[in-house]
């Protein structure tokens, strides 16, 4: 009797082209081929328990990425060769895209590395294939972040020379000590720091400032970007969510660890994002909302819905979330303070707020900005109209953890500095917050071994011991162009000359971007 | 060992003093002065006194301050990792206590930042 040849169901082909091509070893331990799965102290007692977050067999996943690259490389091309760049808001807004380049995109590349690694790591087929997908993902997105930027690159300064920069210059150390501290955890540690609570809690904090920012200012490479990221951030949100209910719901020893994971993983964020709020609050000659609002609705609505559901587990809020969530009535001035004071030795320009910025400030901030914040920017523009802008030519003290400079205050007293300092086999260290305090004293032999810029530069290893030596030889920031306010940089000069605001001094050749 | 890992695991620290070329880490906190937005980080002698310290170190790093120019370190009062601290001027560094990595704080009587407002 002859057997028709069916079409496999969706269900089933699923089934066989990723779960069923595991196996059972027969000749090694399993403990062997996957060594990384019990020394965090977490228990699987039954991986068929995993459920996949999404369901696609890899000849699938590259039929829906291959359409909308198709999609996406049009339009850069569209937007290169109809000179896009001219049409952004102000060239003050290219700015967040150096800080974006310098600090976001390398860490897509370490997210394609580390999810990578535990998608080999990890004895679930249906955990393996959902990772190996991501780090696909990931490094999709360095792609297409680079490629969004490139042609920014050609006619603006500071985005030369990115993953050289991240590598060393000291604000991007903020964000590669994050990444190379949820990469040298255990796999079940990296994606909870990473899948849940960065893709998932605090992703929308990250995605829709530059996101949004984006469209708002006119930047149609980066908008284009982002909308073909959503549904690759979606599955990623998916994942993040089925990571966190699996491992809790495998086995009540596994909660109290994955509490202290999303204590100190929320703080890391949320250290981590303040470089976006200043972003967001400062940056954008067209606003989107303030970092406070973003804030409240992203985390105090959605985050708290979402730690609501899983009280259940025996899971409560993250530690310090009122530090947080009162530090979003101060973090991005604070921040943009110091990036303004620094910005001798940054690869963006910094700016002071004008008067019809300051009034939106206000507005946004009615409880702190004018009294805590206005003087000290009204003070520097005085500095500014004599000649004498404001540069703070000594190195900041930075927290040992988040390697921030330890510039925030006090919960209850945004005059006083949050610093916390302890010992620790006979050294002293530093932090600028119980938050950052507390992750070192729970793994002090991780953190004893910051990388911090400043030291780094006072030990005699970033090529110079003076910090315009440092600045051009050991981070590749080229003096006069890319570093020092905006007002008469060649940025300026460039976007007045498009605007037909005011020729270039020279002949005309200096139009055109090196 | 605090960290999880598969062997025992440990570590140097980055930033011991034996890596500072001779030199140490001292760290000055001005509270009230938030135009500068965190505490200064400073290189500096063991063996340098402690007003060379003020005039040659400190002074030079706050000078853009309008409150900086009065500032007497004479009149200061001094705390030392957070415990009040009498520096005797013509001892060094070292000789006064001021260790790797301390943190001095200083606050000028009368001087709270500009117009009061703590920067």
């Amino acid at each position: 009797m002859a057997t028709k040849n069916k079409k496999l169901s969706l269900k089933d082909k699923y089934q066989y082209l990723t779960r069923d091509m595991a196996w059972e070893p027969s000749y090694q331990k399993k403990e062997d081929i996957f060594p990384y799965e019990r020394f965090e102290g977490i228990k699987i007692t039954d991986w068929d328990k995993w459920e996949d977050p999404f369901r696609l067999t890899m000849d699938a996943y590259w039929k829906y990425q291959a359409e909308k690259e198709k999609k996406l490389y049009a339009i850069f091309d569209a937007f290169a060769q109809n000179n896009g760049h001219q049409n952004i808001s102000d060239a003050r807004y290219v700015n967040a895209l150096k800080l974006f380049l310098t600090g976001v995109s390398p860490l897509e590349y370490g997210a394609f590395q580390g999810y990578a690694k535990v998608g080999r790591h990890f004895s679930g087929a249906g955990a393996r294939v959902a990772c190996q997908m991501q780090s696909i993902d990931e490094l999709r997105h360095v792609q297409t972040q680079l490629h969004a930027m490139s042609h920014y690159n050609k006619h603006f300064n500071g985005l030369h020379d990115f993953a050289h920069m991240h590598d060393r210059v000291w604000f991007l150390s903020v964000p590669k000590s994050f990444f190379d501290d949820a990469r040298s955890a255990g796999p079940f540690e990296f994606l909870t720091a990473i899948s849940f609570s960065f893709e998932y809690v605090l992703t929308n904090l990250l995605f829709v400032p530059f996101m949004s920012g984006a469209a708002y200012n006119g930047d149609m490479a980066t908008v284009t970007f982002g909308f073909s990221a959503q549904s690759d951030e979606a599955r990623h949100m998916t994942l993040g969510l089925e990571v966190i209910k699996f491992i809790l719901e495998q086995h009540e020893d596994n909660v109290p660890i994955v509490q202290h994971w999303i204590d100190k993983w929320f703080w890391r964020g949320y250290r981590l994002l303040s470089l976006v709020s200043m972003m967001m609050d400062y940056m954008l000659p067209n606003k989107v909302m303030s970092w406070k609002d973003a804030w409240e609705v992203y985390y105090e609505q959605n985050g708290g819905a979402l730690f609501k559901d899983l009280e259940r587990y025996g899971i409560r809020p993250p530690k310090y979330q009122d530090v947080a969530n009162d530090g979003k009535n101060h973090i991005s001035h604070q921040l943009w303070s110091t990036f303004y004071q620094y910005s001798h030795a940054t690869n963006f320009h910094t700016w002071l707020p004008s008067a019809a910025e300051m009034d939106w400030l206000s507005e946004q901030y009615p409880d702190t900005f004018d009294k805590y914040y206005r003087p000290r920017f009204e003070h520097w523009q005085k500095m500014q109209d004599k000649g004498e802008r404001f540069y703070n030519n000594t190195l900041p003290q930075l927290c040992q953890v988040c390697q921030v400079p330890t510039l925030f205050t006090e919960h209850g007293d945004p005059t006083q500095l949050s610093l916390r300092t302890l010992e620790h086999e006979g050294e002293r260290y530093h932090f600028c917050s119980d938050g950052c305090c507390d992750i070192f004293k729970y793994e002090p032999e991780k953190y004893i071994q910051s990388w911090l810029p400043v030291h780094q530069i006072y030990q005699g290893n970033c090529e110079g011991a003076d910090v315009e030596t440092v600045v051009s030889k050991y981070y590749h920031i080229n003096i006069g162009q890319d570093n020092f306010d905006y007002v008469g940089s060649p940025d300026h000069q460039r976007w007045q000359a498009i605007k037909g605001n005011r020729p270039l001094g020279g002949d005309d050749d200096s139009r055109d971007a090196a | 060992m605090s960290v999880k890992a598969l062997y025992q695991y440990s570590a140097e620290p980055r930033d011991l003093q034996a890596n500072f070329n001779g030199m140490q880490l001292v760290y000055l906190y001005w509270p009230n002065h938030l135009l500068f937005c965190s505490p200064f980080a400073f290189l500096a002698s063991p063996e340098m006194s402690m007003g060379e310290f003020c005039e040659q170190v400190v002074r030079p790093a706050i000078t853009a301050h309008p409150q900086a120019a009065g500032l007497d370190f004479g009149q200061a009062q001094w705390l030392l990792n957070n415990q009040p601290f009498s520096p005797a001027p013509a001892l060094s560094l070292a000789q006064n206590g001021v260790a790797h990595k301390a943190l001095l704080t200083l606050r000028a009587p009368g001087l709270d930042g500009i117009a009061g407002g703590a920067i």
